[in-house]
């Protein structure tokens, strides 16, 4: 039987890269928020820079809510689901404590993707079977919640467009911001600066990449070290800018915070008026309801999707939230297979630094250059990068050995010669919904509880194998501009698979018969259910969608803050 | 993981495993002991799947011109350590397989593995990863992976786990150790960064991993 807690003003489901930002505007604005989070506190000593460890899965400590409940994956409709790993974890500020905290706004057009083609290159370029709509708003709308985050967490980059004005010295393809960074970029690495050089000699735009981590000291916190063992693991000295050691200490401050770990919450409860009354969850073996009037769901897209799906009702038959049948659709995964790899005939001395300390090309991204002439809608962010730990640079480079066997004397030689002069590119490219890509609940596979894991049918297609090859032939310049020897593409994977970067499935929209929630992140069926994270985008850009994640949060916490009253009774 | 509760999960198996007779293995690192002691005994393995064992590290990554190998790394006691740990799972794989691989090189070369000269022995895991070599359970070349990955392991993990004596993995591939803040010029391209000769956990900073 479970406990009836005392009732609170809003419960935030997840305490990571959303929930963990969305509690301090609220917080701050004196509303009484519960945090219910699936995994433990984590500190600095459990962020050890051991490789092993690592790889083991032995990180983080703590409940993992998430190892249990892995979707199970098909291409499409007709191919077998098989379970796959869910690729997130569960702690107090979630993934953004572990992430490569790469922090990018979107661009300008990423917003209005589907009205920019039409308008510049006719209906007929829309791809068939996509699903795409533009945003309820432009880029200009949720520029200043981009700032918001950019100071409140501590993000560091040089700015390429103040107020319109282009700044070479950083992304000139960026939309108009109101201000500079709050922190100077991460430093260059020796590596950075010769790819720097090579994109010039190209007539590219070069520049060091935005990253949640402080360049310096910020807010009580020191300056990266660049140590390494960075991405898949927490900061040692909290450098990086997880909300875990940001937004959520100091919503904690305001008194108006508070934090209920190594809890999962299992259903949404709705009364008969179709609003939402509260959550269930689970802590050590016993069952829960805590009572809200408002709930804001911000796990990752899987799970949010998921809670919908399982939390059904009267009012909602379906799940919750899910009368146009809309949760679960327009689902995508970004577009970053088809990797390019590159052997240079000298060390590139990688073995330090971290995978936000980086150097971008955005000349190919998104509607940058005239796709007059081309077959394909988007493109791609290039992005080359720092870190390079002992075992994963000797088994990066079975690539490389042309079939001959990976032991032995002659391997052994190789590995000697080659574990620092290898280097893999980052490409992320624009990925559109459609119509036959979809999630769901999988209707034989379960989490240890016995419920239902997601099921993913998702494949890329036509545009997406034509931007990953398009963009694979820049990379491949680029490397060989900076000196490279040889060049490695790798096969464009068919299925979408489970990713950190997945997006839709509670899309944000005007339109209820197609979109989940409104312009403000809340349903337009329970209007006092909000929701947070990738689920809500209609596109996905060709970078890193969390400062994206971030903003929205931020956006939506002070919208139901300044209308607490029309949304919470 | 706290090491005083590993270090007594380990001394209850070897209690169980070979019984009260055993030496125990000293506290201090294992790095700083004197590289494959004679008469230092194994925690998991018998003698001859410790000989077996240390015969095939020693070819997967062999001593030679450039510099030693997985043997001297210790990567053998690595393994055996970490199957009464980490990959305590895995104790039966091993048992299997290292007598598979035996009795296979018995049967094509007439003699134990480890009583082979070089080349025969590379004929053998050469047959052994190909999936060539008769008696395994579930293909020849699953059990050669998984003993290349744990000697991969052993050889380039932090030395807290036993191996990579005397940094030899790290110095091979040129890794300049752990270290908890990095300054701009060990991230030039012209500099080659001293090696730190340090592991994560000496510096005293975090919680350990499971041995």
């Amino acid at each position: 039987m479970a406990t009836t807690l005392k009732k609170t003003n809003v419960v935030i489901i997840g305490l990571g890269a959303a929930g963990g930002v969305a509690c301090l505007p609220l917080a701050q604005a004196g509303i009484d928020v519960i945090g219910i989070e699936a995994g433990s506190r984590l500190s600095t000593k459990d962020m050890a820079p051991d490789e092993l460890k690592l790889n083991r899965g032995l990180w983080p400590p703590g409940a993992q809510k998430v190892r249990g409940e892995g979707p199970t994956s098909r291409p499409n409709a007709s191919a077998q689901a098989v379970r796959v790993n869910h690729p997130m974890m569960n702690a107090v500020g979630g993934t953004s404590v572990h992430y490569m905290a790469q922090s990018w706004r979107l661009n300008p057009w990423d917003f209005k993707v589907r009205s920019e083609t039409i308008r510049r290159y006719g209906a007929s370029r829309i791809p068939k079977g996509s699903t795409i709509e533009d945003w309820p708003f432009g880029y200009e709308e949720l520029e200043p919640y981009y700032d918001k985050v950019e100071y409140a967490i501590g993000v560091s980059g040089k700015a390429g467009n103040i107020g319109g004005k282009a700044d070479e010295r950083g992304n000139i393809f960026e939309g108009p911001r109101k201000r500079e960074y709050p922190m100077p970029a991460l430093r260059n690495s020796g590596y950075m600066d010769r790819m720097i050089a090579g994109a010039h000699s190209l007539g590219w735009h070069p520049f060091v990449a935005p990253a949640a981590i402080t360049s310096k000291a910020y807010d009580g916190r020191p300056g990266c070290a660049y140590h390494g063992y960075c991405i898949g693991a927490g900061c040692h000295i909290n450098a990086k800018s997880s909300t875990a050691v940001t937004t959520i200490p100091k919503a904690e401050k305001t008194g108006h915070f508070s934090i209920v770990s190594e809890a999962r919450v299992t259903t949404i409860e709705v009364d008969n008026n179709d609003r939402v009354t509260g959550v269930n969850y689970l802590k050590s073996g016993q069952e829960y309801f805590q009572p809200a009037d408002v709930v804001i769901v911000a796990g990752y897209i899987y799970e949010n999707v998921r809670l919908l799906l399982l939390s059904k009702s009267k009012a909602y038959p379906n799940g919750l939230s899910n009368n146009h049948g809309q949760v679960g659709k327009h689902y995508f995964s970004h577009n970053q297979g088809a990797g390019v790899s590159a052997l240079f005939p000298f060390s590139l001395n990688n073995w330090y630094g971290t995978p936000g300390q980086g150097i971008a090309v955005d000349n190919w991204a998104d509607d940058n250059f005239d796709h007059a002439g081309l077959d394909f809608i988007g493109g791609g962010n290039l992005y080359v990068y720092t870190e390079r730990r002992p075992m994963a640079s000797v088994n990066g480079l079975g690539a490389w050995l042309g079939g001959k066997p990976a032991w032995g004397s002659s391997w052994k030689a190789f590995v000697k010669e080659n574990a620092d002069r290898t280097n893999g590119a980052y490409l992320q490219k624009t990925t559109l919904p459609y119509e036959s890509n979809y999630l769901d609940l999988d209707p034989t596979e379960k989490d240890p509880l016995g419920v239902p894991v997601i099921r993913i049918t998702a494949e890329f297609k036509d545009n997406e194998k034509k931007i990953a090859a398009f963009i694979q032939d820049k990379m491949e310049q680029w490397y060989k501009a900076a000196g490279a020897m040889a060049v490695q593409k790798a096969p464009m994977p068919g299925g979408m698979g489970a990713s950190t970067h997945a997006y839709g499935g509670t899309r944000m929209g005007d339109n209820p018969e197609t979109n989940v929630v409104n312009r403000w992140g809340f349903s337009h069926e329970a209007p006092n259910l909000g929701l947070l994270g990738g689920s809500v985008f209609g596109t996905s850009g060709s970078r890193n969608p969390t400062q994206t994640i971030q903003a929205l949060a931020w956006r939506t916490a002070e919208y139901l803050a300044k209308n607490w009253k029309s949304i919470a009774t | 993981m706290d090491t005083g509760l590993t270090r007594r999960d380990l001394l209850k198996q070897l209690g169980t495993m070979i019984g009260a007779a055993v030496v125990l293995p000293a506290a201090v690192p294992f790095r700083a002991q004197a590289q494959t002691a004679a008469g230092e005994a194994f925690i998991s393995l018998t003698a001859v799947e410790s000989e077996t064992l240390r015969a095939i590290v020693a070819r997967l990554i062999p001593a030679d011109e450039n510099g030693p190998g997985a043997l001297e790394a210790r990567a053998d006691r690595f393994i055996d350590r970490a199957l009464a740990g980490a990959l305590k799972a895995q104790r039966p794989t091993y048992a299997a397989g290292l007598a598979a691989l035996n009795s296979y090189a018995q049967s094509s070369k007439g003699s134990a593995f480890s009583k082979l000269a070089a080349a025969d022995q590379d004929a053998i895991l050469t047959d052994v990863q190909q999936n060539r070599a008769t008696g395994f359970t579930g293909g020849s070349g699953q059990f050669f992976n998984i003993v290349r990955t744990h000697t991969i392991q052993g050889t380039f993990s932090d030395p807290y786990y036993g191996g990579n004596a005397n940094f030899i993995g790290w110095n091979l591939i040129g890794y300049p150790g752990a270290r908890v803040v990095v300054t701009a010029d060990l991230q030039r391209m012209d500099s080659k960064p001293a090696p730190s000769r340090k592991g994560a956990y000496d510096y005293g900073m975090f919680s350990k991993g499971e041995l």
